[in-house]
């Protein structure tokens, strides 16, 4: 099932300066593995033994995957994966 | 209501219903849904944000503590409201205020704080708020006499919330069943949240922060990320991710269906707050859903965020440390 996966600045050089690229699977966890077969080393800049890094953010169609099962969050057709670096906010 | 001192005046905001704004939101199909959102008007505090909170409760934690004596200098990093906000408290109770902020943040904030007494200095935009937290930290390093109260760090800015915005929305809805804020020092939601949660079985707790664009987010190395020390995950039950159209419009609609012109954190905390609004009343299930409103739109007059193409004004934050 494509889904669309936006790609921070700092991981685009795994993806050739893509902005966006697409990835197949059920899951986050499956999408990141498909992706990482066709651009080295992706995965391993979000996900560590220990799942996923603490300062990488991933979101499902806007919700963070952290409170909706992780790498295991299902993803479904059309869906968009989003990752981000967590950054300092507020006021 | 008759105080001694601003300070005094800080808290006790009101919760307003959003009657119009939810009616719009569901439509027709909502009629009869069993679904309401409050919003909680934090731009009533003396300095116009839900920041004063914190101030106080930080100030008055380290006075308590012996670190401030009188004429001390606090050095904060904040993109604007807190920093408002402990320039107020500081002016009130003898203080200097240093102030350490990414470049590119708002011109209204910047001028506020000057106006209060408080000393501005610049980190690169491109280190972000990351590179103000760690300019100020250095800063407070290097200078003995210097005190940082460090928002992300301090309890105290959870405590200000368990101990007030939560007994307030509790006190105000008994029926709540979410609360919804934003999240940036995470102050307001592990505060709040946690006092919410251990008296209302059930509750939901849920983040809304801001998406910012490329440039903000810049080249950060992933492993020199940021989350604040006070922030508990299992506070939450859900965080969602806003981007500048979706919290510009909200703010927009927030003012037109309900004449709160609020700023655009608000606005990502309205579009969240719609959506469990929208899944609430989809699912048949009452809702009472309590929220944040941070501040009020003054401090953002400048993004040219509340006329023109929606799609302009969006663009416009792109580079913008908008919340």
């Amino acid at each position: 099932m494509p889904v669309t996966v936006r790609i921070p600045t700092i991981m685009r050089s795994h993806t050739g300066g893509e902005k966006s690229v697409t990835g197949a699977g059920a899951t986050v966890g499956d999408v990141l593995t498909d992706l990482d077969s066709r651009y080295d080393g992706l995965a391993g800049r979000v996900v560590d033994e220990g799942g996923l890094r603490r300062f990488v953010n991933v979101y499902v169609n806007d919700s963070d995957v952290r409170f909706t099962g992780g790498l295991d969050t299902p993803v479904a057709d059309g869906d968009e994966v989003t990752i981000l670096p967590a950054v300092a906010g507020g006021a | 209501m008759r105080a001694e001192s601003v300070l005094d005046t800080v808290g006790g905001t009101p919760l307003v219903r959003l009657r119009t704004l939810v009616d719009a939101e569901l439509g027709g199909d909502g009629a009869g849904a069993d679904v309401r959102l409050w919003a909680k008007l934090e731009d009533r505090n003396p300095t116009g944000s839900v920041k004063d909170r914190a101030a106080v409760f930080m100030v008055r934690a380290a006075e308590a503590a012996g670190r401030l004596r009188p004429g001390a200098t606090l050095v904060e990093p904040t993109s604007g409201n807190t920093g408002i906000a402990l320039a107020m408290v500081a002016r009130r109770r003898g203080y200097r205020l240093v102030c350490v902020m990414p470049e590119n943040v708002s011109q209204e904030r910047v001028a506020v704080l000057r106006l209060y007494g408080a000393e501005v200095r610049f980190s690169p935009a491109a280190g972000g708020s990351n590179g103000a937290v760690r300019a100020a930290r250095a800063l407070a390093d290097e200078r003995a006499d210097w005190v940082s109260l460090d928002q992300y760090a301090n309890e105290a800015n959870a405590r200000a919330h368990y101990e007030t915005t939560g007994p307030e929305v509790l006190a105000d809805l008994p029926e709540v069943t979410h609360f919804v804020a934003g999240l940036g020092t995470t102050g307001t939601l592990m505060g709040a949240g946690r006092y919410l949660r251990e008296k209302v079985p059930g509750i939901r707790v849920v983040a809304a922060e801001p998406r910012y664009g490329d440039l903000v987010y810049g080249l950060r190395n992933l492993d020199e990320g940021f989350v604040p020390e006070i922030y508990d995950e299992s506070v939450l039950d859900g965080r969602f991710s806003v981007g500048p159209r979706d919290a510009v419009r909200r703010t927009r609609q927030l003012l037109e269906t309900e004449g709160i012109w609020a700023g655009l954190s608000t606005g990502a905390i309205v579009h969240a707050a719609l959506g469990l609004a929208r899944d609430e009343a989809r699912a048949g299930r009452r809702a009472d859903i309590a929220l944040v409103v941070c501040d009020g739109g003054w401090r953002y007059l400048s993004t040219g965020a509340y006329e023109g193409d929606l799609d302009d004004a969006a663009e416009a934050l792109a580079g913008r440390l908008w919340a």
